[in-house]
């Protein structure tokens, strides 16, 4: 990596160099996928951004288009049948869509990284832990093999992997679920990235070890100063790291919010149902609620509100107007900074 | 890892005897061995008698087996009638076809490799599609024509190479027979590869290759290729034997001298030690290039290792 020194003796925050806006903008991306059966619409027109330093979780059902939309950020969907017809994606102000390939592979895993669900079929089955981590330096950095798996024991070490010495010739299969991710998130963190991009990083883990594998995350991306992408469908793991929420609802974002007051006070029905649907101690015995009615099917995305179907409030405009992402206000009209919801009914939502 | 390679090797000796006992009844039941000796002449009945005695040709079946086994041990794989010793024609035969094999074997990975890669990363374009096409002609056609027609083809017509291989045959004459011996499995393994090599391109652990930014040649031959070839090696791995005792056509064919000349001349004139002696040598080769492609297994995946 080339940094520039500067000249003050103060080390300049990670990823300033000289722009000033967010580390990541994606701008009305659209990703389809041509199939047998029809254009399956996958992501229609999703905006958010990422500032150093900042956590966004990225929450929807499976086929709600968060991970598609991270594997364009990243670069590595397969197209075809894969295409992206509309969008822009910034990083650090320039748009990566509008890159070349070679410029695009030098940004992967160097600049932006990204951490898989199952580690265990995500990482080569035929090549030891130290080789896969040290290529990252061996590629990006021209290091020597042996430079490298020094290196790759160090963020062995960094993630807390016991033992990193021994084990850095071992191969996947011979470490636990929670030691491959802990790989997995080695890998993504071998070269400092401005930032990481966690699709589910825990689903395949049993409970305790999701919190340890999300906490170990949090630090590392405080340490460094890391912005993160998080995609998951779990609300619990989103509230304790998070920063602030992006819902997702067939390829759009429904509602966004910071995290805490997603949690209390919900401006979208889907949001609500999310919420509601996780099991409490307070309500043992009651029977749990459950959104009704099943995801849409991306080849046929009902008219209007794609949520319209499943939504309690719906009314007749929701079957004909996509509602756009309207800024979310208190009842009086004061501001409330970084929300909005795509319901036409927000109002009703959020106060009602 | 080295109890692995006892158990297996101890795994042999059944089959080695199994194969060999079988290959024994097998050739003393295609006739009687005195009568062919004798060619077209019927044979006086004490003379033969006397030469039975002489043989060990009375004894029964089990008899002989042990004994023939006994002097394999000793390293006499006896005489062949004409009075050559049959570890003499091994001696001259083995090489040749050694070297025959060889020759295959290299095509057979080099093209049929490199053609399964380049089909399997271009699924469904009209490359892999041609190749699959012609790919199936060449297992179809038998290779006593695909070798006629390019032996008149190269040997005759364009007279780019000899038509027949000189008794020394060196290597370079050795080429187009390669090829004929080789085009079958080669056809095979580029089946084998681009199955594969389609299969593994969509694999999570490619995916992750990409997402660490290292350049396409890189992913393709550090990442995919190794998962890929797997059953490749399985497969070329069983080949070099079937190869070696399969390649009677071409080696008559090409008038080579090998061990498939030799195993159609025992067979022809009912000679036992020669067809057996040349079997069990087989055998054994075959049980060895097992056990290479399982130890290699082991060493391309290590999932299995220590198995």
């Amino acid at each position: 990596m080339t940094t520039i020194d500067k000249t003050s003796s103060v080390p300049a925050p990670r990823g300033s160099d000289d722009f000033g806006g967010p580390l990541l903008e994606v701008r009305d991306l659209h990703v389809e996928f041509h199939t047998r059966d029809g254009v399956a619409k996958a992501v229609n027109g999703v905006n958010y951004t990422v500032s150093a330093g900042e956590t966004l979780a990225v929450l929807g059902e499976s086929g709600s288009g968060k991970s598609v939309t991270a594997q364009a950020i990243m670069g590595i969907l397969d197209m075809p049948p894969g295409r992206i017809p509309k969008g822009e994606i910034f990083f650090r102000g320039e748009d990566m869509l509008k890159m070349s390939a070679d410029e695009r592979r030098k940004i992967r895993g160097r600049k932006i990284a990204m951490i898989f669900q199952d580690a265990l079929s995500s990482l080569n089955p035929v090549l030891s832990v130290g080789y896969q981590l040290g290529e990252m330096f061996r590629v990006h950095q021209g290091l020597s093999k042996k430079e490298a798996k020094a290196k790759a024991i160090e963020l062995m070490d960094k993630v807390k992997i016991p033992a990193a010495k021994a084990r850095v010739d071992d191969y996947p299969h011979q470490f636990s679920g929670g030691m491959r991710q802990r790989i997995m998130i080695a890998m993504a963190l071998a070269l400092e990235p401005d930032l990481i991009i966690a699709d589910e990083p825990t689903t395949a883990l049993d409970v305790t070890v999701q919190a340890q594998v999300m906490d170990l995350l949090a630090e590392l991306q405080r340490e460094y100063n890391m912005g993160l992408i998080l995609i998951t469908h779990d609300l619990g793991v989103v509230a304790d790291v998070a920063d602030k929420i992006a819902v997702m609802y067939a390829g759009r974002i429904v509602e966004t919010a910071p995290v805490h007051e997603l949690y209390k006070r919900p401006a979208h029905p889907y949001t609500k149902g999310l919420l509601d649907s996780i099991p409490r101690l307070d309500q043992k015995g009651q029977e749990l609620y459950a959104i009704k009615g099943l995801p849409p099917n991306l080849t046929r995305i009902p008219s209007g509100c794609a949520f319209n179907p499943r939504c309690p409030m719906a009314q007749d405009i929701c079957r004909t107007d996509i509602p756009a992402l309207f800024p979310v206000t208190e009842r009086d009209g004061g501001e409330l900074p970084g929300r909005g919801s795509a319901c036409h009914f927000w109002k009703e939502t959020i106060h009602g | 890892m080295g109890r692995y390679v006892i158990r297996r090797l101890l795994q042999m000796i059944p089959v080695f005897i199994g194969a060999t006992f079988l290959i024994f009844v097998m050739v003393y039941a295609l006739g009687d061995p005195v009568a062919a000796l004798f060619g077209d002449k019927a044979p006086d009945p004490a003379t033969a008698a006397r030469i039975r005695e002489d043989l060990g040709l009375d004894k029964p079946l089990w008899q002989q087996y042990l004994h023939y086994m006994g002097n394999i041990f000793r390293g006499d794989f006896g005489t062949a009638f004409n009075g050559q010793k049959v570890t003499e024609l091994m001696a001259s035969a083995f090489p040749v076809t050694m070297k025959l094999t060889f020759v295959a074997i290299v095509i057979e990975i080099i093209v049929g490799i490199a053609l399964g890669v380049v089909s399997g990363l271009k699924r469904g374009r009209p490359l892999d599609t041609s190749l699959l096409v012609l790919t199936l002609i060449v297992i179809s056609v038998p290779t006593f024509v695909s070798g006629y027609l390019l032996q008149l083809l190269f040997g005759l017509k364009l007279g780019w190479v000899r038509p027949t291989v000189s008794s020394d045959a060196p290597l370079n004459e050795l080429i187009l027979p390669g090829i004929v011996l080789a085009l079958v499995s080669l056809a095979y393994v580029t089946r084998l590869t681009r199955t594969s090599i389609g299969e593994n391109a969509r694999a999570d652990y490619v995916r992750t290759a990409v997402a660490k930014g290292l350049p396409r040649r890189r992913v393709i031959t550090k990442h995919l290729l190794r998962n890929s070839l797997i059953p490749v090696v399985t497969f070329i791995g069983a080949d070099i034997g079937a190869l070696m005792g399969g390649a009677i056509v071409t080696e008559r064919i090409f008038n080579i001298h090998g061990v498939g000349y030799q195993l159609y001349n025992g067979i022809l004139r009912g000679n036992t030690p020669t067809v057996v002696g040349f079997v069990t040598i087989l055998v054994l080769v075959f049980l060895v290039a097992n056990l290479l492609v399982d130890l290699l297994y082991a060493v391309l995946d290590p999932r299995i290792r220590y198995a």
